[in-house]
């Protein structure tokens, strides 16, 4: 049983709670896969998202979610300005909580926004992704990704290839794989490495064909132009070059290596198309256990009792 | 209110007349009249029963946030002097970072007549640097020294230009002026909000690397060598900085250091669970830096204790980590914090402590006190060595209430606090 108020982030949970959630999202894939892709479950509760960040696929999925276990669900959309001139976040929450309802997800600019929410409502908090901290779920629809394909996690090396620096999935991937005994790998030019990124148990490379070197699964991060503006990239042209995963690069990998992305992707620039075309990038399956993992989530978060039993 | 009063029995720690020792003393009107073994008890003399308690001069902070003029939801003159009392200090240095900023004589005249007005303890302004503590164009040093200025800072701000540093240390010397730099390259700590290393990795916020702070400490210890002139490094916070500043001292420089008491005793590890009573400049930085600024103490680098009391509204730090502005209060926890963190742990003498927190901060500001010779102004401090108590925001006098040390129980907290023979504060308590 999940036992915690909220889903922070996974460096605060243990394997055996990351594994309950994985567990319980097999059932939830079965039921998006039906004709008819709606369960009783959730009857009655009721979520909302409060999204202080664009995002297309992380909130609909979260929406989805909700629906198909028939969550009652609404969304509210506010602009980063209104953040610093208008209700403070603690206002907000409160807000949404005394309408009645029992999850909230949020999704902030800024890390530790979701911390502050939880810490001020009863209701119980999912983190979407806070600033450059992390993004639980998709770490966890990461790593049901690959437990599903490879098996165990424990015997998986995988190499998570980008701006590590400013990447809430690259934490939360990093947390959740080292929790089962992974071996990590990550890779990008040395501006977007934190150096302290070692003591949490991963291996630093600034080559890709050495850091993807027999790995099972290279994990693909997107880079965002503002890098350039910064100082910390020359270009995207040569980031590119020096590091964008083409087919060469990839084939260094096992043979059956996943090929991953968290979207959106910059083609040609992280990601050259014959790779994310190939037979191996699992792209478009990452997104559907996406839904299938929050529908976890919101299950065991809104009162489900260890693994779900499909049968209703 | 008796004329008389006479403090009995107590270790009174007078470094300047290398006084460790359990005395009585005497005080008449404002001033102190007699330190002897035993003085006589006599009619119309009012008894302070000091034994078992330290008796100090009168503490100094040289680093405080008033707020007043224009910043009033923060704190006040008022309210910010009677925290300092509460807190056992008989006198504050407040920064100009006021709006309008003091850089210019009405502003510096108002703080003057604001504090003999409101002011339960003495209240020595500092002046702007330059115009606005915008960094460009010098501020009217003179005129702010005719008005009463203690000091030169452009505090919360660098002098980033380096141009205007060497003139401003070259102008200040000619008005016998300390200037005094919040030390921070502002391109290296762009937009980060902690220290940068494994802390804020695993947070993910963007770190403020100790290089942001040493870069601008050799600046100016380099520029101090120049001039000739005298500065004094703000809250210093870094391995670097602390050996930059121990090296410049050997070398015979005018250069001298505070250190704030949350980076004598907290580290970035205080940052986990965003916590915006953490976030503060320069940032808690590593359990390295902490040791160094430690080290730094001990040895004599630093030269000062003072808290850049820096009190914020509730509605401002009651947001996002980014969002909420830095610092943190520190008038009326920083004698628990050095007793408890520094004295009960042999990093400093009471002696010393006196020093750092009374001794140098008049001698750098060169204003009176740090002494309870026969004569001087009667400000005076009793601590209550084993006195112990939880600190409780709520009961702070200060308008902010921005601690990190919420909740955390601590020996050793003053029980008097005598500006001018008047006792200002007794048992924690101000009396009007």
């Amino acid at each position: 049983m999940y036992q915690r108020k909220d889903l922070l982030g996974l460096k605060e949970l243990t394997a055996d709670e990351i594994s309950l959630i994985l567990d319980t999202a097999v059932p939830m894939k079965e039921i998006i896969q039906r004709d008819i892709k709606k369960v009783p479950t959730l009857r009655g509760k009721s979520m909302v998202t409060l999204f202080y960040e664009p995002s297309t696929r992380t909130k609909t999925s979260f929406e989805m979610a909700g629906k198909y276990l028939s969550a009652d669900t609404s969304s509210l959309t506010v602009s980063a300005s209104s953040v610093v001139k208008g209700e403070s976040l603690i206002d907000t929450g409160r807000t949404i909580e005394v309408m009645g309802t029992n999850v909230i997800v949020i999704r902030h600019q800024a890390a530790g926004a979701p911390h502050l929410l939880a810490k001020n409502v009863k209701a119980r908090v999912i983190n979407a992704g806070d600033g450059m901290h992390e993004h639980p779920t998709q770490g966890l629809l990461d790593l049901f990704t690959m437990r599903e394909k490879k098996g165990d996690l424990g015997n998986l090396t995988v190499a998570i290839l980008g701006d590590i620096m400013h990447s809430r999935v690259a934490r939360s991937n990093i947390w959740g794989l080292t929790k089962f005994g992974a071996k990590v790998h990550v890779v990008g030019p040395s501006t977007l490495i934190p150096k302290e990124i070692k003591q949490m148990g991963v291996k630093v490379f600034h080559s890709v064909e050495e850091a993807v070197k027999n790995v099972d699964v290279i994990n693909v991060l997107r880079v965002q132009r503002e890098r350039q503006k910064k100082g910390l990239i020359p270009s995207l042209k040569e980031y590119a070059k020096v590091f964008g995963l083409d087919k060469k690069r990839a084939s260094l990998a096992k043979p059956d290596a996943l090929i991953m992305h968290p979207g959106p992707m910059n083609r040609g620039v992280e990601i050259m198309p014959d790779v994310y075309e190939c037979e191996q990038s699992v792209v478009d399956e990452q997104v559907t256990n996406g839904v299938a993992v929050r529908m976890a989530v919101l299950y065991l978060l809104m009162g489900g009792k260890g693994v779900y039993e499909a049968t209703n | 209110m008796y004329m008389k009063q006479l403090i009995k029995g107590g270790r009174v720690i007078d470094p300047l007349n290398g006084i460790d020792g359990v005395k009585d003393i005497l005080i008449e009107g404002k001033v102190i009249s007699q330190v002897a073994d035993q003085i006589a008890v006599t009619d119309q003399v009012n008894v302070i029963n000091a034994e078992g308690k330290i008796i100090t001069p009168g503490l100094i902070d040289m680093h405080v946030h008033l707020r007043e003029p224009g910043l009033e939801y923060k704190e006040t003159i008022y309210s910010g002097t009677r925290a300092a009392a509460a807190g056992g200090f008989t006198a504050v240095a407040s920064m100009p970072n006021t709006r309008p900023v003091a850089d210019n004589k009405a502003v510096v005249r108002f703080i003057i007549e604001q504090a003999a007005r409101d002011g339960a303890v003495k209240v020595y302004p500092i002046g702007s640097i330059t115009k606005g503590s915008q960094g460009e164009e010098l501020a009217e040093i003179a005129d702010l020294k005719e008005a009463g200025v203690v000091a030169l800072s452009d505090d919360g701000n660098p002098v980033v230009n380096s141009e205007i540093m060497r003139r401003a240390l070259e102008y200040a010397q000619m008005f016998n002026l300390t200037v005094i730099d919040h030390c921070e390259d502002p391109n290296l700590s762009a937009e980060g909000f902690m220290h940068e290393g494994y802390i804020s990795t695993l947070l993910g916020l963007r770190g403020i690397p100790a290089a942001a702070e040493e870069v601008m400490v050799a600046r100016d210890i380099i520029l101090a060598e120049l001039t000739e002139s005298p500065v004094h490094i703000a809250h210093i916070s870094t391995v670097g900085a602390v050996n930059m500043v121990r090296e410049a001292k050997k070398r015979g420089l005018p250069v001298t250091a505070e250190a704030t008491p949350h980076h004598f005793t907290l580290t970035d590890e205080a940052v986990i669970g965003y916590d915006t009573a953490t976030k503060v400049s320069p940032p808690l930085r590593s359990e390295a830096d902490k040791e160094a600024v430690l080290q730094g103490l001990k040895d004599g680098t630093i030269d000062v204790i003072a808290t850049d009391h820096a009190p914020h509204a509730r509605e401002e730090k009651e947001v996002e980590y980014a969002y909420a502005p830095n610092g943190m209060v520190g008038l009326e926890t920083v004698v628990p914090l050095v007793v408890s963190q520094l004295i009960s742990k042999g990093v400093l003498s009471w002696t010393d402590a006196v020093v750092k927190l009374s001794v140098n901060p008049a001698k750098i500001l060169n204003i009176p006190g740090g002494t309870l010779s026969v004569g001087a102004a009667a400000d005076l401090t009793i601590i209550d060595p084993e006195k112990e108590a939880v600190v409780d925001p709520k009961k702070f006098y200060s308008l902010g209430r921005n601690t990190p040390f919420k909740g955390w129980k601590l020996r050793g907290w003053p029980i008097y606090t005598i500006v001018n023979g008047q006792i200002v504060m007794k048992d924690g308590k101000i009396i009007e």
